[in-house]
């Protein structure tokens, strides 16, 4: 399990690297969206798995016994994937926004002068 | 000891925020609590500094969960003093922003989302927990990226891509570099990493994740190979927003820095070998950068960059009178670029442009306004006995006691440029005759003179406290003595947090 994990989470980052080094807005986007998952998955190995062992004590003990999963690691994945859908969500909005003003995919079409606003 | 006023700074602005939110589009409401809620943070502030000044390190755990197990907040004379700072640019800002903004952005959510920025900077400096400061870190890029690209002009919306492209990754470096620290040591505490990480065998793996983090502060904080994002956004957005972001954005990564690297991985012979090689290139580039710009805000971008790398050099050194200039430029820093944003405001209000070339004779129509200029770009150049001079004495002490020789070169080369590019915006801004066929368009004339006021008194405050510290410099050193004696010595932090 941990292995094929681990081969999941570099084809994750590869594919994350190649992509955001693209200059492409989509490309760009879903390059950061693999590296966030990778990173995930990373944080979910690095946790160590463990099968079938929840973290609860025996109402007889007043420690633990045996291994356990540890909570944590899945905790912070849930709140790191929460923060990561709110921030896709922006980037989405925006790159539409973006695609809709400069009419072209190409990150190296984005460099209009600037214009004088307050 | 355990207070729960700690958390106070960061309530205050969450309260303002929601209130603002209910009085969603009623932009004279909203500006009167924003000026009223930053008035309230800064007391709130005030307080919390002396009490941590004069009582020691204070901590809070979340729901009383034990420190190594919950969350944790601790307040330290590094966190208060950078709340502090951070409460007297957020009120600067937010009088400026009373005026200096249009009502449009006002009407979609600048003030509300202004306020979530600040939450997300106090709480950021408070957190003794390395997993919540990354959610901080999150709260506060998310804010940013909307006051960024709130207004949707074209070039906004360009700058605002790349500084959300590069904001992102430098989470999700952090995020992993957060992860193989937790799976090494199996907890996220602070206190608790700094003794943990020590009883790992393999120190090499320590190395390498400490790494991840310098990419991933490195990329916040605009170090050299990771700055090119910030010349390229931050000339976009209007005034206020920048005077923020440039004011204070940078710095949480400066801050997270020096958190991570004098606590957690205290730096051995390659880290401090790599951060100073960074910190030398950082205000090379940022120097160079700096004397080709013609508009304002580029220049004053570049500067930021240029003067990243000193206190990024001090932190390399790792001594107490390295640590001292870098801290205390770090103070002086805050007040000094978030007033050089909110001056370039009020210029382009004055000429129109901020263009280098086309503007010009401002001196001459506003002597007043333009000698309270100078004395801010004077504590930026570091005129003894302004602020910027006082830090450099003890970075140059410091670099000449351990033989750095490479980073002496840069500070003398840094510091002459900073003097030659505020010597050059000086005559083409403020002395220059204006070229006849450019008509300047005074916004600033015909405004009433309380509006006239709002925008200048935000630059009066700043200007008073950068004078404070470079009149005072004793207290301030003072202070800062007492930051750097806790950055050396962590032992007072990791007994207040875990209480043994």
């Amino acid at each position: 399990m941990e292995l094929l994990l681990i081969l999941v989470l570099g084809l994750l980052y590869a594919g994350g690297i190649y992509m955001i080094l693209r200059r492409s807005l989509v490309k760009l986007l879903l390059g950061i969206i693999l590296l966030g998952n990778a990173t995930n998955i990373l944080i979910f190995v690095l946790g160590s798995l463990t099968k079938g062992k929840p973290p609860v004590i025996d109402a007889d003990f007043k420690i633990f016994q045996d291994v356990y999963a540890d909570p944590i690691p899945q905790a912070l994945i849930l709140t790191a994937i929460v923060i990561s859908f709110a921030l896709t969500a922006f980037a989405i909005v925006l790159l539409k926004r973006v695609y809709a003003l400069v009419n072209s995919d190409d990150l190296d079409d984005l460099n209009t002068p600037e214009e004088e606003d307050i | 000891m355990i207070d729960n006023h700690i958390l106070a700074p960061v309530f205050i602005h969450l309260l303002t925020a929601i209130v603002q939110l209910i009085a969603w589009r009623k932009t004279v409401t909203q500006r009167f609590l924003s000026i009223g809620g930053t008035f309230l943070g800064l007391l709130i502030a005030i307080r919390l500094f002396t009490k941590v000044y004069n009582e020691g390190i204070l901590t809070m755990n979340a729901s009383n969960w034990d420190a190594p197990f919950g969350i944790v907040f601790v307040a330290d004379t590094l966190s208060t003093t950078l709340v502090l700072l951070t409460s007297i640019a957020g009120f600067a800002v937010s009088i400026f922003s009373a005026t200096g903004l249009s009502r449009q952005r006002m009407r979609y959510g600048y003030f509300p989302i202004f306020h979530f920025l600040l939450m997300g900077l106090n709480g950021a400096f408070l957190t003794g927990d390395i997993f919540n400061l990354y959610v901080w870190f999150e709260v506060i890029i998310i804010s940013s990226f909307v006051l960024m690209t709130l207004g949707g002009r074209k070039a906004q919306l360009e700058g605002g891509v790349k500084y959300m492209a590069m904001n992102i990754l430098a989470s999700t470096f952090f995020l992993t570099g957060i992860g193989i620290l937790y799976g090494i040591t199996g907890t996220l505490n602070m206190a608790d990493l700094a003794l943990k990480i020590q009883l790992v065998q393999n120190q090499t793996l320590v190395g390498i994740t400490s790494c991840f983090f310098i990419i991933g502060f490195g990329i916040k904080s605009a170090v050299f190979p990771l700055y090119f994002w910030l010349p390229s956004s931050y000339h976009t957005p209007p005034s206020a927003v920048a005077a923020t972001f440039g004011g204070l954005l940078t710095k949480v990564g400066i801050y997270a820095m020096y958190r991570v690297f004098s606590l957690i991985f205290v730096p051995d012979e390659f880290t401090k070998d790599l951060l100073m090689g960074m910190a030398i290139l950082t205000i090379l580039t940022g120097a160079f950068g700096a004397l080709i710009k013609t508009n304002i805000r580029r220049l004053f971008s570049y500067l930021i960059v240029c003067h990243i790398g000193f206190m990024i050099g001090g932190l390399a050194m790792f001594n107490k009178a390295a640590l001292m200039g870098a801290v205390f430029y770090l103070i002086h820093d805050i007040m000094v670029k978030t007033n050089l944003f909110l001056i370039a405001g009020v210029i382009r209000q004055l000429g129109g442009t901020m263009d280098m070339t086309k503007l010009g004779g401002i001196y001459k129509e506003y002597p007043k306004i333009s000698l309270l200029m100078a004395l801010v770009l004077f504590s930026l150049v570091g005129i003894p006995p302004l602020s910027g001079f006082w830090p450099k004495i003890y970075l140059f002490q410091a670099a000449f006691e351990y033989n750095q020789y490479f980073y002496v070169a840069a500070l003398i080369i840094g510091s002459f440029f900073t003097l030659y590019v505020i010597a050059k915006m000086w005559s083409e801004v403020f002395w220059k005759d204006p070229s006849s066929d450019e008509v300047i368009e005074d916004k600033f004339k015909p405004l009433p003179l309380f509006r006239k006021i709002l925008l200048i008194l935000p630059i009066c405050i700043l200007c008073s406290v950068t004078l404070f510290i470079g009149l005072n410099a004793e207290a301030v050193i003072q202070v800062t003595e007492r930051i750097v004696n806790q950055m050396l010595d962590t032992r007072p932090y990791i007994e207040a947090v875990l209480g043994k």
